[in-house]
């Protein structure tokens, strides 16, 4: 029903031309405020947090329903920065007072906690991190550069992956902390992402999470990818069904396009693979909250899955829109361009299926 | 307990106490896919026909069917749960094949009430095993161009013509064909589904060698042959309806098959490495292959969860344009899955017999080139995608 919910609002408020407006570099967010103060009002932020902390306790599963409907069009509101890049490392390592102090608010839509992960040249060496944490006076000092932090600009506070003196660890830092600047960063995918650099940032014992910081992360980028899968299938699914109206409409040799076997057999195959990828993604997300022993495989099966449909289908729907399809005015070349941006994001393929062959034994 | 979960625990008893410990994990992932009967079969294990027989007596062999036809009237839900918990103790199906599979479901749509009662419980017992007479010389994508005749003569049909690609009609006792009643209409009005007693004088099967070196499949000649016209399934004339029908079964059935086995591609090309490929620290050293393995086994898993998806959603019983996907993905699966196990096993692929092979390798040799056939039987992929494209996508016809 919040899915119902989802698609209309984005259909209604959000059709994915509005990028051109959120990409200009004076832009102060890169997503609109308001709707996100709608989405919020909606739930969308509050319901994989549990009731306790003010969420609405549901599961990764319905959170993907959501992020489907709003890859349709390309929503860059921040929720799945939210409710899975801020909300499960605070839920898994949080003390009672982080958890007390930020969770209601991520469950509101008034905080944006996210997460500083990658860095030059790191690719997926997540668990290596260059970015440092020294024992000083007060307690640390955390000092690197991460790369291309999804909303950053907005963002409250930072869950940083960072190398202490043992081992592993996240730190939760605030984005106003001395020591803390944020430089925006343009994309080929319009995302506000930044570089955030931590020059000594203060950081206290207890603004580290608490656990296996290895096993934290490690579900936090499980989740991600499953996140960031839905969106991918339910953009993919939309520059299909686009690509397809096209075919539809578009008359040459004064016949409909859609009617040469050479793009027929073609959209025939990604009408395949799609269905593919629906079910993987549903799988990998109904097993985060059903069968936790299942999820690390289905969520590398997802992720790698929606890498190569998502960029199939994009790139087939540039070439059977021919010239259009290639320009600005056109709405189909976001969903290209996003589609590159996501399959590296949390992970490309060659990652997911060497994670899959480790996780099969072999 | 919900209704669905008491039938598994009665399916687990059932299993428990009647199933072969013989026949117990030698299947799907094992070398027995299942008894295809008939009064032509060789000689069989004893367990598999006791164990056909426990089966049937329950209506299991068939479970979907109603009961008076030999079948135990269950839902679809409750069937799968039958085969699941067939398969998670490696058992085959108890009677396999173009019967249970095809003609069975078909008959139970359109065949007359004589034509059901005469024909389903053999079939559910494997006791009748049957062939498809659908293709051609002239006819295999453009099936609607049957020419096989059958001209009326009172109460029977006389049929002369020939047909083509027959799998097993040397091992078959009944065959269902599609033949030429009408020349006048047009191509897909004139024709009619008739089933035909193997034994009646005038049918002749002839092998033919596939390029994997086995058999499976005839030409078959029919000169002159008497059929009664009570067995015309469906209307005269009206056969192009059952005969798509049955493909739609036929679709269904190799994709399913396929799936029936979950992650077992993988398994054997991760066994395959073991034995021809070098390894370090428990991983595959080349990590093209490596990738590559993987790369089918999440397209298999996918593969598995869509079947489990489809079965979900579908409630009433037939199968609809859904079974063209199915059957795409599966045959190029299973040909992706051999043609990676070639590329494993290196010079050790290429053996067709004698020294310096051993049985596993010579066997997968010929099962990949037998998977080429995948995706040509039972429609091509071309077929299936023009399906796809104009009844789903709704694309239009070619002008
Ligand atoms: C191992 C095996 C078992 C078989 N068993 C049986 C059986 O038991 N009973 C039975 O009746 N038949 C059987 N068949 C026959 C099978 O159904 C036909 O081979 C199949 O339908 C293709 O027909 P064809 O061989 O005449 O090829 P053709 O129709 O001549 O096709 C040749 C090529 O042209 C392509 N093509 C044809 N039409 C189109 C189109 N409209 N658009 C795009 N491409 C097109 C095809 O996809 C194919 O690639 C079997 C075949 C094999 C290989």
């Amino acid at each position: 029903m919040l899915a119902e919910t989802a698609r209309k609002l984005v259909e209604g408020k959000a059709k994915v031309a509005r990028i051109r407006e959120l990409r200009r570099p004076d832009h102060p967010t890169g997503f609109s405020r308001e709707l996100f103060a709608e989405m919020a009002e909606l739930g969308f932020t509050a319901l994989s947090i549990p009731e306790d902390f003010g969420g609405m306790g549901l599961g990764l599963f319905d959170l993907a329903q959501i992020l489907e409907s709003l890859g349709r069009e390309l929503a860059p509101e921040p929720v799945l920065t939210t409710a899975v890049l801020g909300a499960v490392p605070l839920l898994r390592g949080g003390s009672d007072d982080q958890k007390q102090w930020f969770l209601p608010s991520l469950a509101a839509g008034e905080t944006v906690v996210t997460l500083a992960l990658d860095e030059a040249g790191m690719r997926d060496r997540w668990f290596s991190p260059k970015t440092r944490l020294e024992r000083s006076a007060e307690g640390f000092a955390l000092s690197g550069e991460k790369i291309q932090v999804a909303d950053a600009l907005v963002a409250d506070a930072f869950i940083v992956t960072c190398e202490s003196p043992s081992g592993l660890a996240l730190a939760l830092v605030d984005a106003k902390a001395p020591g803390v600047s944020i430089e925006r960063q343009f994309r080929v995918d319009s995302r506000a992402v930044g570089i955030v650099r931590f020059d000594g940032v203060a950081v206290r014992e207890s603004d580290l999470l608490q656990g296996d910081a290895r096993a934290i992360l490690q579900e936090t980028l499980d989740r991600a990818a499953v996140a960031l899968s839905a969106e991918m299938l339910g953009a993919a699914e939309k520059a299909f069904a686009d690509t397809v109206g096209y075919l539809k409409e578009r008359v040459q040799f004064g016949v409909p396009i859609g009617s040469f076997q050479a793009l027929q057999h073609r959209a025939a195959t990604l009408y395949c693979e799609l269905q593919l990828l629906r079910s993987a993604v549903m799988a990998a997300a109904r097993a985060a909250d059903e069968a936790p022993e299942a999820f690390p495989r289905l969520a590398a099966l997802a992720k790698a899955t929606a890498n190569e449909t998502f960029l199939h289908v994009a790139k087939e729907a540039i070439q059977m829109h021919g010239g259009v399809g290639m320009t600005d005015e056109f709405d189909i070349g976001f969903y290209l361009k996003r589609a590159q941006a996501a399959a590296v994001t949390f992970g490309d393929t060659s990652h997911h299926r060497r994670r899959w062959a480790e996780l099969n034994g072999y | 307990m919900s209704d669905l979960e008491a039938f598994r625990e009665e399916v687990r008893a059932f299993l428990e106490e009647h199933a072969p410990k013989s026949l117990r994990g030698t299947s799907p992932c094992g070398p027995f896919d299942g008894y295809w009967g008939g009064k032509k079969h060789p000689p069989v294990d004893p367990d598999v026909l006791r164990w056909r027989d426990v089966c049937y007596e329950r209506g299991f062999t068939a479970p979907t069917w109603p009961r008076e036809y030999g079948g135990a009237g269950l839902s679809r839900k409750h069937a799968a749960i039958l085969w699941e918990e067939m398969r998670a103790m490696g058992l085959p199906r108890p009677v396999v094949g173009f019967g249970f599979a095809m003609i069975g479901p078909t008959l139970l749509e359109y065949g007359s009430e004589e034509l059901k009662r005469e024909h389903l419980p053999k079939i559910a017992r494997g006791e009748i095993r049957w062939c498809q007479g659908y293709s051609e010389p002239g006819a295999g994508s453009d099936l609607a161009n049957v020419q096989m005749r059958a001209e009326r003569d009172g109460d029977h049909f006389i049929l002369n013509g020939q047909k083509i690609w027959t799998s097993h009609a040397d091992k078959s006792d009944w065959i269902f064909c599609l033949v030429r009643t009408n020349s006048s209409a047009k191509k897909q009005q004139g024709i009619t589904f008739i089933l035909v007693d193997m034994e009646t004088p005038g049918v002749t099967p002839r092998k033919i060698d596939l390029i994997s070196g086995s058999s499976p499949f005839c030409e078959t000649f029919f000169e002159n042959v008497r059929v009664p016209v009570r067995n015309v399934v469906g209307e005269i004339d009206k056969g192009w309806t059952v005969g798509k029908a049955l493909l739609a079964h036929e679709r269904a059935n190799i994709g399913s098959s396929i799936g029936r086995m979950p992650g077992s591609g993988q398994r054997e090309l991760v066994d395959r490495a073991r034995r021809h490929l070098a390894w370090s620290e428990g991983k595959i050293e080349d990590a093209v292959l490596r990738e590559q393995i993987a790369e089918l086994g999440m397209i298999e898993e996918a593969f598995q969860l869509t079947l489990d998806r489809v079965a979900q959603k579908a409630q009433s019983g037939n199968p609809g344009s859904e079974s063209s996907i199915l059957k795409v993905v599966a045959t190029e699966l299973k040909q992706r899955r051999y043609e990676l196990g070639q590329a494993i096993g290196g010079l050790q692929s290429l053996g067709w017999e004698g020294p310096g092979f051993d049985a596993d390798d010579l066997a997968f040799t010929r099962e990949w080139l037998r998977s080429r056939a995948n995706t040509i039987e039972g429609g091509s992929s071309e077929i299936q995608r023009n399906i796809i494209a104009k009844q789903v996508l709704g694309l239009p016809e070619v002008k």
